[in-house]
Formats: structure tokens, sequence, C-alpha cells
């Protein structure tokens, strides 16, 4: 029972950063219908900014330099919403939801490499002032305890407080609900003064503070480099999943995909020799798009008959 | 066959609210919709915007909201004023604030909020007044009692009559002065047609709204507004009060139905619409 539950709370954990990513997309997705492929270099781009600024203060301000470098990357990223916004969406309005799409993949590439040209392209560090070694939880229940690791428990109690909070947002602000007024329908938003441009802006703010917080839980884990922009790739089934348009969706998906992975590779591996993690979470999104293509929470068409 | 303004019985005195002028509106870029269509409205008056499908009407309106841009649309020509001021290049969220609103054909609710938060949306621009938006609330309510009974239903699971109601109610939450309303009584039935205009005819006498309608149901229509106008290919082909509109020979035999000299074959009436051009 042990390493069985120690297996499923590690995936757990990870599906939870899974999750923070996936959120970023739902936030965008939810009130502009559009799919934006951006989200992971977003990632990228706010882990780079924090770390370095982070490295670079850290010298002269010791532990200060870590809130700071926070802020100030909090403010780099509604800086850039409101350069996509502007530069970008702002031009494209009324176009179909593929030409925003397109605009989405370029604004990708352009955060890949603008990140790595003014920050750097090494492997970097974030840090989050937390204990390497792994926590031992229930060592009273279990002989040994679960094995469990400090940053992917804080990332689960963080990503916990961003769901409620953005949950509250959405469902009792006047802004939230212009947000899901304009996600059902554009023109109609329109039509009674709400103002799709200042919509935009917040989601994309919104949608960049959330890259930042999983940017950070990733790049803290993992280091911070290009390859946490592919994180996002993860996000994909964790979408398919919890829905395009559900916040908790994203979350229950993102654990699902995460239990799921690490328990498949530990319990059905090895009967594929090993190696399954990569694409299993592929395979069951497949599945799943096949049975139930709104996702789990995704909202439902509503087609009157 | 224009009647003038004033021997329809309408207020030449005051200057209108609403005045469109010659406007001319083209569709990606190539498409003329709209070939010089003047209309004015006068404050507190319901006036209709009568025609058929593709005659212009929902353009009309759509070109005084602004929201043709959103459907790649423009005007090319023309101005339109109102309250004296030009409004052309105006955003909807500015024409809702200066109290202009629309309720588009076909109603557009949000499908996935309750009926309470789709009128809720409506008072997006007067932000956090709290206390004016819970009153606004109650009066829709007392207008439309059958939606403070759906209130936590999902506007889009709600009968079409009832998506209609929400969608008046949503914009009277932005306190309007003057309501747009495209085709209130598409899909619906024709008692329940009769229910949304008496609530837009109170609307109009107790809130004071002003009210441009563009509708088929020429017949209704004509009996609850003042003064209508009758669109055809994208000109105004003939105006007048609403009772010297009901009872002209062309208008009842073209949309009241009523055939005066006999029935005739459809190919005739097409032939003799043919050879006969109204104005121009």
């Amino acid at each position: 029972m042990g390493p069985f539950l120690e297996v499923l709370l590690g995936g757990l954990l990870t599906g939870v950063l899974y999750s923070l990513v996936a959120l970023g997309f739902v936030l965008i997705f939810k009130a502009s219908g559009v799919f934006n492929f951006a989200q992971g270099a977003m990632v990228l781009f706010a882990a780079l900014s924090m770390a370095r600024l982070q490295e670079w203060m850290a010298p002269t301000l010791g532990w200060v330099a870590f809130p700071v470098a926070l802020t100030l990357s909090a403010l780099i990223m509604m800086a850039l919403a409101f350069a996509i916004e502007r530069l970008v969406l702002r031009q494209l309005i009324n176009q179909e939801g593929i030409i925003l799409f397109m605009a989405t993949i370029g604004i990708t590439f352009f955060l890949d490499g603008f990140g790595q040209t003014i920050w750097g392209s090494d492997i970097y560090e974030i840090d989050l002032f937390l204990s390497k070694d792994p926590i031992f939880l229930f060592e009273d229940v279990f002989p040994g305890g679960l094995l469990v690791d400090p940053y992917e428990l804080m990332a689960a109690v963080i990503a916990g407080i961003l769901v409620a909070v953005l949950a509250v947002f959405f469902q009792k602000t006047r802004v939230g609900r212009a947000l899901r007024a304009v996600a059902d329908d554009h023109q109609a938003a329109q039509s009674v003064g709400i103002p799709l441009n200042y919509i935009w802006l917040i989601v994309w703010t919104v949608a960049g503070l959330v890259a930042l917080v999983a940017g950070m839980m990733w790049g803290a884990k993992l280091g911070v480099q290009f390859s946490i922009a592919l994180v996002a790739l993860k996000a994909l089934p964790v979408l398919i999943l919890g829905g395009f348009t559900s916040v908790p969706g994203a979350i229950i998906g993102g654990l699902i995909i995460g239990a799921g992975e690490k328990l498949a590779e530990v319990y059905v591996g090895s009967m594929f020799g090993g190696g399954i993690e990569n694409w299993f979470a592929y395979v069951l999104a497949l599945a799943f798009l096949l049975f139930r293509p709104q996702g789990l929470f995704g909202e439902r068409i509503i087609e009157r008959v | 066959m224009t009647l003038a303004p004033s021997q329809a019985g309408q207020a030449e005195t005051a200057p209108p609210l609403l005045s469109v002028t010659n406007i001319e509106v083209i569709y990606n870029h190539v498409i003329l919709v709209l070939k010089g269509v003047s209309l004015s409205v006068p404050e507190g008056g319901i006036v209709a915007l009568l025609g058929a499908n593709g005659a212009g009407k929902s353009t009309t309106l759509k070109s005084i909201s602004n929201l043709l841009r959103v459907e790649r649309g423009e005007v090319t020509k023309g101005s339109i004023t109102y309250g004296g001021e030009r409004i052309d290049q105006l955003t909807p969220n500015e024409l809702v604030r200066r109290g202009v609103i629309q309720v588009m054909e076909g109603r557009h609710c949000f499908g996935h909020l309750t009926v309470e938060e789709n009128l809720l949306t409506g008072a997006f621009i007067h932000g956090g007044k709290r206390r004016q938006i819970a009153e606004d609330l109650e009066k829709v309510y007392a207008y439309f009692p059958r939606l403070k009974e759906r209130r936590s239903s999902q506007a889009g699971y709600t009968s079409g009559g009832e998506q209609q109601m929400t969608a008046i109610g949503r914009a009277l939450m932005s306190r309007p002065k003057m309501i747009l309303l495209d085709e209130p009584s598409m899909g619906l039935a024709p008692q329940l047609v009769e229910q949304i205009f008496e609530i837009v005819k109170s609307i109009n006498e107790q809130e004071g709204v002003t009210i441009l309608l563009a509708e088929q149901n020429t017949n209704v229509a004509l009996r609850y507004a003042r003064y209508g106008y009758i669109l055809e290919s994208g000109r105004v082909v003939m105006e007048g009060a609403a009772d010297t509109l009901r009872n002209n020979e062309d208008v009842k035999e073209f949309y009241l139905g009523l055939g005066g000299e006999g029935r005739r074959s459809f190919r005739d009436v097409k032939q003799y619409r043919r050879r006969k051009r109204w104005l121009g």
C-alpha cells in the first residue's frame, strides 16, 4: 500500500504543476475563445525574468531579492499582456479564431527567442528558500512514511489558493461576469457596453500572472531552461480531460493526468518495456475525446431544439 | 409618396434625438448594403423601420450602435447624430454610456450565464453602484415577472420568449435613453409578440425611453409605433405616420397582406413590383 500511495501522491503533485499551466490556457480560452499557443512561452518568459532578476539582485539584497524580483516579473508580465493586446489582438479584432490562433503561434516563437536574447539561454535557478530534502509524511501510518518533494507540496498549496481566487473572481465579480459574457458572445457583450479591449487586457494579464506562478514552480523544480516551454504540451491532455472552459476542470484534469501517468509507468509500463509516462497522457486524452469531447467539466454546447 | 413629417403629425419644432442622414454602408469593402438611408427619431417616440429580409433594417440599426465593425461593415457616407453630437466614430461602449443601446436580432443572450447574470451584464457600465443596480434589477423584474421566476436558470435553456425578455431587460439595466430594438417578434408566438410589444410600449411611456424598432411584422409594428419608415433594398422607399402607412394601399398589399382588388397570382405580383419603382 505504501509504495502505491507514494506513486499516487507524487503523481498528483506533479499533476498540480500541469494544472497551473493548463489554467493559463483556460483563462484565455474562456474569455476570448482563442487557444493561446503562447502560454508555454509565457511560462518560460516569466520564469526567465524571475530567475535572472533574482540572481542579479541576490548578492546585494539577500532574501529581499525574491519579493522584489517577483514584483518586477509580475509587472513585466502585465506589460507583456498590454503589448500583446495593443500590437496583436486589437489589430486582429473580428478576425476568425484560426487567425488569432496563428497569431499566438507567432507570439510563441517571438517570446521564446526574445526571452532568451534578453535573459540568456543557460540553465538558471530560482531559489524559493525551501529545503531540498524530501519530507516524510504519515510515518506512523506506513513503515517509512511517504516521500514528498516540498516544492511539489508548495505548488499544490499555491495552486489551491489560485483556483479559489479565480473561482471567486469569475463567479462573483462584475469583471468576472463580463469575462464570461464575452466568452459566450462577443458581439452581444459589445452591444451591452462591455469593451472587448479592456476584457482582453485583463485576461492576458491574469494569464501572464498564472504563467509566472507556474514558471516559478517549474523553474524551481527543473531549473529555468528552454524545456520549460514544452511543459505546455503536457497541458493539452489536461485541457482535453478537464474541458477547455473550466477552471476546476484544469485542476482535476491535471491531477488525473499526473497521477495516471505515474501509476501507468510504474504498474503498466513494464509490459511495454517502460517509458510510457511520456505518451500515456495523450492516449488517455484521445480516449476521452471519443467519449466526452467537451471534457469532464467543459461547458456543454447548449442547443435549443 | 413621401408624406411631409408635419402632415404626419410629428413634432417638427424640437430637433430629433437621433438623425441619420444619407448613410451608405459597405460590407467587406465590396457589398453595398445601404444606399443612402435617412431617418430621424424624436425624443420619446417609437419609430418603426419596416421591410423584408435583407432590406437593410438590421444594418441601419447596427450602423447607429456601431456594431457593424464586428461584421466588417463600414459607414462610408453620410452622418449620424444623437442629441446634436456626431456619433459615427464612437465605440459601442461609449454609445451605451451616452444612453444608446441595441437589443440584437435573435436575442443573443449569454447562454451559460443565468438570467439574472445576463441582466447584470447590462449594468456593466455602471460599475460598482450597487444600490442603483439592485433597484434597476427590481424594476426589470417588475416589467418581466417571468424573468424573476427564471432568475437562476441558465439563459441558454430558457424559451425564446424568455430570452427576448432577458435581452430587453439587459438593455434596460444600462439605463438607456434610446433602445434600438431589432426584430423582437422573431420566432415568437403571436400572443407573446403582443405581450412583448405591450411591455416595450410601457417602457417607452413610463421610462421615457425612445425606441427605434426594426420589424418584419409590419402589422404589429405599425400598431405600436407612431411613425414608420419602409426600407427596400437599402433605400427608404416610404415614410409616414403609422396610421397613414397602415391605410396606404401599397403598404396594405405588400406588407400587410391585404390585397385590394382581388387575388393575383404570385407571378403577377412580382411583375407588378418590378415595373413599379417607389420613390428613389
